[in-house]
């Protein structure tokens, strides 16, 4: 694999186009998030390590999911969002006046909750469709390597390499939510976001996908969210709990690595929630 | 390394955690790139020049009426002659007649489609439910002169023999009677020609596609839980119909219905053809000669001279303001009703 | 009212002794011996007979036989009444009497065997079928008609290839044609499909897209213009141009007209189209580093190709036939006239119009012929969204 990943160094976009091909480290510091005036994060700070899985575990509603599409600033693009607080990338804050969200996006990737492969592309055409939304430039004969590099990463190469020209949307649930990894694999991001990516999968894809992700955690910081205790259990390094009480913003509770948080947290209300004492 | 805020686990967990943030939320400039602004400002632009367009149609024709009105005054809305050479206009006359042919095209359109949009619903087998569908939505792209074709050379002689039937036997209501003789052996056929009521049949075509597409699709999206609970309880179809299907699409029946009426009140070409034109108040329906105001407009408009011209503006702007009235409730209405909240933009 | 239940069909066998007891509760073990190898013979899959689905019919025999019966018998009782007691005449008469008759004698021959809520829903369903079907004979009747009496003018060739300058309206059908009618309406509708094409698309972008405060003030204007009369269209661009500005009368002021008309057509079925676009596409789009104007361009309108294609082509079904406005904007010329900007040019409706006005029964003819050619060209872009909506639902 190393030695793929090297020969291809060279079909993938010139260093000068694309950030360190390393992970990066990811750090909310004090993180507040609004909707109107309806506040629903309360000055959380996290830090991600580089090369880890962080997963963010809690009941519903609590603000996960928010808090991680600040990290990639798509909070913002509902039109009542406000935010305070710092996320830094490797060190600097993304949301510094002057940076382009499309930038850190492309860093910083998101996969969804519910798969959404571009229906109007074929199945290469999505893997090679964050290169092209954005205008880079991807020559003829290096994009063949770039669509299998992005395949192979996400354990989709064998199922669909005689498939390539069809619809992306005639994959089954499991190969569509991978084919979107790849996709957002191919434009080479430092952290990738995932938001419950397994809760629409049969059990099968669920474990596909979580082999996929402590093969390519190495090269790429992923933070998870997941409602799925064991999955967090399985994949994760580190965890944060969040919790929001009624009618208060969510806040981390704890947060530390996965044995200790499973194994011997230390607030008695992650006990209750590893536990299974409340959902 | 996070904490919990308050550090250390907490003996009593039912409080609510203390809220000793005092951030303001940050302002955020997303970056975007030039391109995108510029397409942004020329998405807007475009909406707005769609907008100053279609909306100076009204402006435009409410700013020419104004001179006429002040010149006539309200007279313009009661003399029923118009005969600009001697400088009586009015258009009395004209919009009597074109209510009496959007109401009859109502009367007779409304339980068709109804019953149309009912049976493509509910009654028609599965397998040619979407060529039904299609078919209405064909009958209503039909252009209208085609209709306006059938209803002179192919329905009006048989129509007339309706209208003589009608005011033989119903000819005690004012409506129906005609100046003739229904009754005579060589009953006068040209009497009953080109009548407001043969007209209303015409239009009564070009309504009933409209308010049928519609009802057709209001009464699809009646929540299937409903209908099975009828079924269920032993109803027959028409019990189940009446119960679920026709309550639900109450609001859309009625707003399909306005929209067919605001069709029928703008309708041209089709009454060009079959009407003879007459400028009197009539409410004879049956007898030969009436008109409506596109007609007026359409059949007037060449030999007018500026002043003539601005009178027909005048009449174009009362057709435009009731055909947006009667439009806007029926936009109002289908949106407000259950089954018009139901359905998905 | 008694309801009877017909026994089920007979494929459990009983043994005589088990008829013959009271209440069998428990075989004997004689018995149950003898009846295991049987059941366990039909319960065996592959072994035994495979079972076969039932034919289920929600229509019972008297629900046929009563629906024939009466419309045989209105047909006769009307056949002896209709001309020889009531002295009416007509064939209108005699259907609308026979369709009377027959649902008299359906009630009749439904409230002696059912109870009543059976009667209502056949009483209905013959109402509602027969309003339908009313409708469907009329519209097929319009279709028919106009090919009949169009074909004597269609089934010549120069009706297609040459025009009417030269040629009187008295003319046999072998001279002149509609040809200059067919390319000015291509013209001017092609002209009107360049002007309101990116107007309409535009404005459904903006208003799904963009959005901001005067979105909702558009879409209001733009959903009432949607049904304004098409007349009053034709009245605003003859009276702001070629009154107030004295343009002359020309295919490119036809070609405004019909624009006006087709571009909230356009923006608000386009904006329709692409609000169905989901939203997790654009936020996918966006999430991979795109800005809002790639995830348009490259995201939601290939997605939405489909019914914006539909749009279009029912947008230009509407204009193809509107006939008002070309009364007032558009003059009806005999010659070819291929310049828009210049002297008038004729259309297909025009045409017709001016035709069937004539009086002239060969000039007739020729309309219905133009006619008809417009309704084969609107029947084919109808076809042809079909076609297209039918390939995007078996790609799903």
């Amino acid at each position: 694999m190393s030695a793929q990943s090297t020969m291809l160094d060279e079909f993938l976009p010139p260093p000068s186009t694309r950030l360190d091909r390393s992970a990066a480290e990811l750090d909310a510091r004090s993180v507040s998030a609004w909707f109107g005036s309806n506040r629903v994060l309360d000055r959380v700070s996290l830090t991600m390590p580089a090369g880890q899985v962080t997963a963010l575990i809690g009941p519903s509603g609590c603000g996960k999911s928010t808090f991680l599409r600040i990290l990639n600033r798509m909070h913002e693009s509902v039109p009542s969002a406000k935010l305070a607080g710092e996320v830094c990338l490797n060190g600097t804050d993304v949301y510094a006046p002057g940076t382009r969200v499309t930038e850190t996006r492309r860093r910083i990737g998101m996969v969804f909750q519910k798969p959404n492969p571009f229906p109007a592309m074929s199945i290469a055409d999505n893997v090679t469709a964050g290169l092209k939304l954005t205008g880079t430039k991807v020559s003829r004969s290096h994009r063949g390597a770039l669509i299998e590099h992005s395949l192979r990463r996400a354990g989709l190469w064998d199922e669909v390499k005689n498939r390539l020209p069809e619809p992306g949307s005639a994959l089954s649930g499991g190969q569509q939510q991978r084919l979107c990894i790849a996709r957002s694999l191919a434009v080479d991001p430092d952290v990738l976001l995932m938001d419950e990516p397994c809760s629409a999968l049969d059990p099968t894809s669920t474990r596909r996908v979580e082999e996929t992700i402590a093969e390519i955690s190495k090269d790429v910081t992923i933070v998870i969210v997941t409602h799925n205790m064991q999955q967090a259990a399985r994949v994760s390094h580190r965890c944060a709990f969040f919790l929001a009480a009624l009618g208060t913003p969510g806040q981390i509770v704890e947060a530390g690595a996965t044995e200790q948080i499973f194994g011997n947290p230390r607030d008695p209300r992650t006990a209750d929630y590893v536990n299974g004492r409340f959902g | 390394m996070t904490l919990s805020i308050f550090g250390g686990p907490r003996a009593d967990d039912t409080a609510p955690l203390p809220i000793v943030s005092d951030d303001v939320p940050r302002r955020i400039d997303a970056g975007w790139p030039p391109s995108d602004k510029i397409f942004r400002h020329v998405a807007r632009t475009i909406g707005l020049v769609v907008l100053v367009i279609t909306g100076s149609i009204g402006a435009f024709l409410g700013y020419q009426a104004i001179p006429t009105l002040r010149r006539y005054g309200f007279g313009f809305f009661t003399e029923s002659q118009w005969q600009p050479e001697l400088d009586k206009v009015g258009i009395s006359a004209v919009l009597v007649g074109t209510i009496e042919v959007a109401l009859i095209a109502l009367v007779i359109g409304f339980p068709l489609a109804l019953l149309t949009a009912l049976y493509i619903s509910e009654y028609a087998p599965p397998r040619i439910k979407s060529s039904l569908v299609a078919m209405v939505d064909l009958m209503a792209a039909v252009p209208s002169i085609i209709y306006g074709l059938w209803g002179f050379f192919l329905l009006q002689p048989h129509a007339i023999y309706l209208a003589r039937w009608l005011s033989q036997n119903f000819g005690w209501i004012p409506i129906f009677q005609v100046d003739t003789d229904p009754n005579a052996a060589a009953w006068a056929q040209s009497q009953y020609t080109a009548s407001a009521f043969i007209a209303g049949l015409c239009v009564a075509m070009m309504v009933i596609p409209m308010a049928c597409a519609v009802m057709r699709g209001v009464f699809a999206q009646a929540p299937s839980g409903e209908r099975e609970a009828a079924l269920a309880l032993g109803s027959t179809r028409w019990g189940m119909v009446r119960a679920v299907v026709l309550p639900f699409g109450r609001g859309g029946i009625i707003g399909g219905t306005m929209l067919g009426l605001g069709r029928a009140l703008g309708e041209t070409i089709a009454v060009l053809l079959i009407i003879s034109p007459a400028f009197e108040i009539k409410y004879k329906i049956l007898t030969v000669g009436t008109n409506t105001t596109s007609a007026l407009i359409a059949a007037r408009f060449g030999e007018a001279t500026s002043a003539q011209l601005a009178a027909l503006l005048t009449a174009g702007f009362v057709l435009f303001v009731i055909t947006l009235f009667v439009n806007t409730v029926a936009a109002v209405l289908v949106g407000r009703s259950r089954s018009g909240a139901a359905t998905e933009i | 009212m008694s309801v009877t239940f017909r026994p089920e069909s007979k494929d459990v066998p009983m043994s005589k002794q088990e008829i013959a007891a009271d209440v069998p509760t428990q075989p004997t073990a004689a018995v149950a011996a003898q009846e295991a190898p049987e059941q366990q013979q039909q319960a065996q899959g592959p072994d035994g007979p495979p079972d076969v689905p039932r034919v289920l019919r929600a229509r019972t025999t008297d629900d046929i036989l009563s629906l024939v019966g009466s419309a045989v018998a209105a047909v006769a009782f009307t056949w002896i009444v209709y001309e020889h007691v009531l002295a009416w005449s007509g064939i209108l008469g005699f259907v609308v009497c026979t369709w009377v008759v027959f649902l008299a004698f359906y009630s009749a021959v439904s409230v002696m065997e059912n109870p009543r809520p059976v009667l209502l829903d056949r009483l209905a369903a013959a109402v509602v079928t027969s309003g339908a079907a009313l409708v469907g004979l009329a519209l097929l009747s319009t279709v028919w008609y106009v090919y009949y009496k169009g074909w004597p003018a269609l089934h010549h060739w120069n009706f297609f290839t040459k025009d009417m300058s030269g040629v009187r309206p008295t003319a046999p059908l072998d001279q002149g044609g509609c040809w200059h009618a067919i390319v000015g309406s291509g013209i001017q509708i092609g002209m009107a499909i360049v002007i309101s094409l990116p107007l309409g698309i535009g404005t459904a972008v903006y208003l799904t897209e963009v959005g901001g405060r005067m979105s909702g003030t558009v879409r209001t204007v733009v959903e009432a213009m949607t049904a304004i009369p098409d007349i009053l269209a034709g009245l605003f661009i003859y009276a702001l141009l070629i009154i107030a500005l004295h343009w002359e009368r020309s295919g490119f002021a036809v070609s405004l007209a019909l624009a006006v008309t087709m571009t909230p057509i356009i923006a608000r079925s386009a904006e329709v189209v692409l609000r169905v676009v989901p939203g997790g596409l654009r936020e996918a789009g966006l999430a991979l580093g795109a800005s809002r104007w790639q995830t348009v361009i490259r995201v939601v309108l290939p997605t939405a190709r489909t019914g914006l294609a539909t749009s279009l082509i029912l947008g230009i079904a509407r204009i193809a036939g509107e006939t008002a406005p070309l009364l007032i904007v558009s003059g009806a010329n005999t010659f070819f006239n291929r310049d828009p900007f210049h002297n008038p040019m004729n259309s297909l409706p025009l045409y017709v119009y001016t035709a069937v006005r004539s009086g002239e029964p060969l000039f007739i003819a020729r309309g219905y012929g133009a006619a008809a050619l417009l309704l084969t060209l609107v029947l084919a872009l109808f076809i042809t969204t079909r076609f297209l909506a039918r390939d995007k639902i078996r790609a799903r």
